[in-house]
């Protein structure tokens, strides 16, 4: 032992490895990672300053880059608007969220248990048939389901919104019943044999073995309702019911906005996704390349 | 005892095979109902929809094919089409190189990489809203940080959204901003390469610039092909960030100049602005057609380039 450990060659020689090409490589490696995140970071960081500034500091030339003096109250002035209530918005949002993801993860989790774990004719083809709608464009079912919820008498509530996410959705059946797959079953034949049906087996065995997907799932779905625009812009046409996203575009589309607001609204309403992300941030990176989704 | 011994006699009908179909049944239910009421039943009835005409205040009147002769015939679809081919050449492209290139300089560092990857991956957490919103004041012509960068170089840049020259390539840029998405599944992709490979080809004698062509993009192709289709499904239906730069820009869905009028806004604007209902449901189905033959031709072509190791 002790000879061959004097043979090894010492970690200065290693050294020696490293060639001015490969310290030249690291070094523009480096330049270049630090210079483009700082170009990826800008549009946040003259966001937040433009936030901050007051209404004449914002349009000057050429631009003046701090704020003097900060103008805090910017993001109270977003939430007095009596005719764009952000409050009233970021309730509606979070109806939604609730609603759906509450709806998404009970009715995803059966479903994807019943495809992970039991037989039945005619299974496979119905999953096939999952797996398809996952390649349907959304342009196709717009339409159509404006017009059905708009039959049913949906149209101006959250309904076209909440009560379909009660029904699964195909991406997260699809993730769950994936990792469903991998949970060894003795597990659960145990259980059965003590006289445990199936619906305690999967809130009792499986969901609580399943907590990082679920969890991957959950913070997918609060970001993409959190962001999304068509949805709401299609079946809520009343104020009182817009969500962020709706309120921030109408914001944006009125010709007396301050620009300084419009930048403190988008800040704020950034915020939950961006701290979502930091406190989640390897959840999310998984989901990511868990599902092939983008994000 | 006795009763249950002669229930087993009869051949009892819920055997567990029986059971275990039915408690499955009984679990997708909610799936397949869904299915059938949000999916299936809509798109049999869109397609019968894009054979009328129908404004939703009347009965749908039944027209045969004629929306279908009526897209062929109208300057705007080839005019939104083309708008929206030419974005998608442009930022397709684009995108991937940005995303890959993003990727292997990770790849490459040690270093605080975490923080790195954040920094690029950020944007593509952000509401499109917001980043549309964002936009519009970097490129703001006059108060806007893009044009005062172009200015130390001496360039007099455009007006961005309120140049119909411009405006598309304005959403070109902004669209290689939110590439985080990609750049995280090529990243996965490149990590997967067995660092083995690199090792013997520098023992050969292989460069920088060979390693990369003759191991990392054919190890790769795979990935760059997923990549690719998504982007290019994804970049046909553009709607959230035209919509609102454009409705914000002059409040007329597509402008200036129809120079932002994508497929799926002229879509919308033909539905819920004219209300011609049976007009922008042919529009979707050609929409289809087109999404599908795309990626049809790019899958036809990928037994060239992408490998399967």
């Amino acid at each position: 032992m002790a000879i061959q450990t004097t043979s090894r060659p010492a970690p200065a020689a290693r050294r020696q490895d490293y060639n001015l090409g490969d310290i030249l490589h690291k070094g523009v490696v480096y330049a270049l990672l630090i210079g483009l995140s700082l170009l990826f970071l800008f549009p946040f960081f003259w966001m937040i300053l433009s936030a901050l500034k007051p209404e004449h500091q914002i349009y000057r030339w050429p631009p003046q880059w701090f704020p003097d003096p900060i103008q805090w109250s910017n993001f109270a002035d977003v939430f007095s608007n009596p005719y764009l209530p952000f409050q009233v918005f970021i309730k509606n949002t979070l109806i939604l969220e609730v609603g759906m993801i509450t709806g998404r993860l009970i009715s995803c989790t059966l479903v994807a248990y019943g495809f992970a774990r039991l037989e039945a004719p005619g299974r496979d083809l119905i999953f096939g048939i999952l797996l398809a709608t996952l390649m349907l464009p959304g342009a196709v079912l717009l339409i159509p389901r404006f017009i059905l919820f708009s039959q049913m008498g949906w149209i101006n509530t959250f309904n076209p919104l909440i009560v379909p996410a009660w029904f699964g959705e195909a991406y997260a059946i699809f993730l769950m019943r994936q990792f469903f797959r991998t949970i060894p079953k003795e597990l659960e034949e145990s259980a059965i044999v003590d006289g445990a049906n199936r619906l305690q087996v999967i809130f009792r065995i499986i969901v609580p073995l399943s907590i990082p997907v679920l969890t991957v799932i959950g913070i997918l779905s609060f970001k993409d309702i959190w962001n999304d625009f068509m949805g709401p812009l299609l079946y809520l046409n009343e104020i009182s019911k817009y969500t962020v996203a709706v309120g921030l575009a109408y914001l944006n589309g009125q010709f007396d906005t301050q620009m300084n607001l419009l930048m403190a609204a988008s800040v704020t309403l950034m915020m939950p996704t961006l701290i979502l992300f930091f406190i989640a941030q390897r959840a999310f990176v998984e989901g990511i390349t868990m599902t092939g989704l983008k994000g | 005892m006795a009763v249950s011994s002669s229930i087993q006699l009869r051949k009892p009908f819920w055997t567990t095979k029986r059971r275990e179909a039915a408690i499955f049944y009984l679990m997708v239910a909610p799936w397949v109902i869904g299915f059938l009421v949000f999916t299936l039943g809509p798109i049999l009835f869109s397609l019968y929809v894009s054979f009328t005409q129908w404004s939703m205040l009347s009965e749908p009147a039944w027209v045969g094919l004629e929306n279908y002769r009526n897209i062929l015939q109208d300057p705007d679809i080839g005019h939104s089409l083309a708008i929206t081919a030419k974005y998608s050449l442009a930022s397709v492209p684009l995108r991937l190189v940005v995303a890959l290139f993003l990727a292997i300089l990770l790849n490459e560092a040690t270093i605080a990489v975490g923080l790195f990857r954040t920094a690029f991956y950020l944007p593509g957490v952000v509401a499109s809203v917001s980043v549309a919103v964002l936009w519009q004041w970097i490129f703001n012509p006059r108060f806007g940080p893009f044009n005062a960068a172009l200015k130390l170089f001496g360039i007099q840049g455009p007006s961005w959204f309120s140049d119909p020259n411009w405006a598309i390539w304005g959403l070109v840029i902004m669209s290689a901003w939110g590439v985080g998405g990609e750049m995280l599944i090529f990243l996965a992709g490149l990590k997967g390469i067995p660092q083995t490979l690199y090792e013997a080809a520098e023992i050969d004698g292989a460069g920088r610039l060979q390693r990369f062509l003759r191991i990392t993009l054919p190890i790769l192709s795979p990935t760059i092909f997923f990549n690719l289709v998504m982007s290019v499904i994804g970049s046909f239906q553009t709607f959230d960030s035209a919509f609102v730069i454009s409705t914000a820009r002059a409040g007329a869905i597509g402008s200036p100049l129809k120079s932002t009028l994508f497929y799926m806004l002229y879509l919308y604007q033909n539905a819920f602005s004219f209300l011609k209902m049976g007009y922008a449901a042919a529009m979707a189905w050609v929409l289809f057609i087109v999404i599908v033959s795309i990626t049809y031709l790019i899958n036809r072509t990928s037994n060239r380039w992408v490998f399967y190791g």
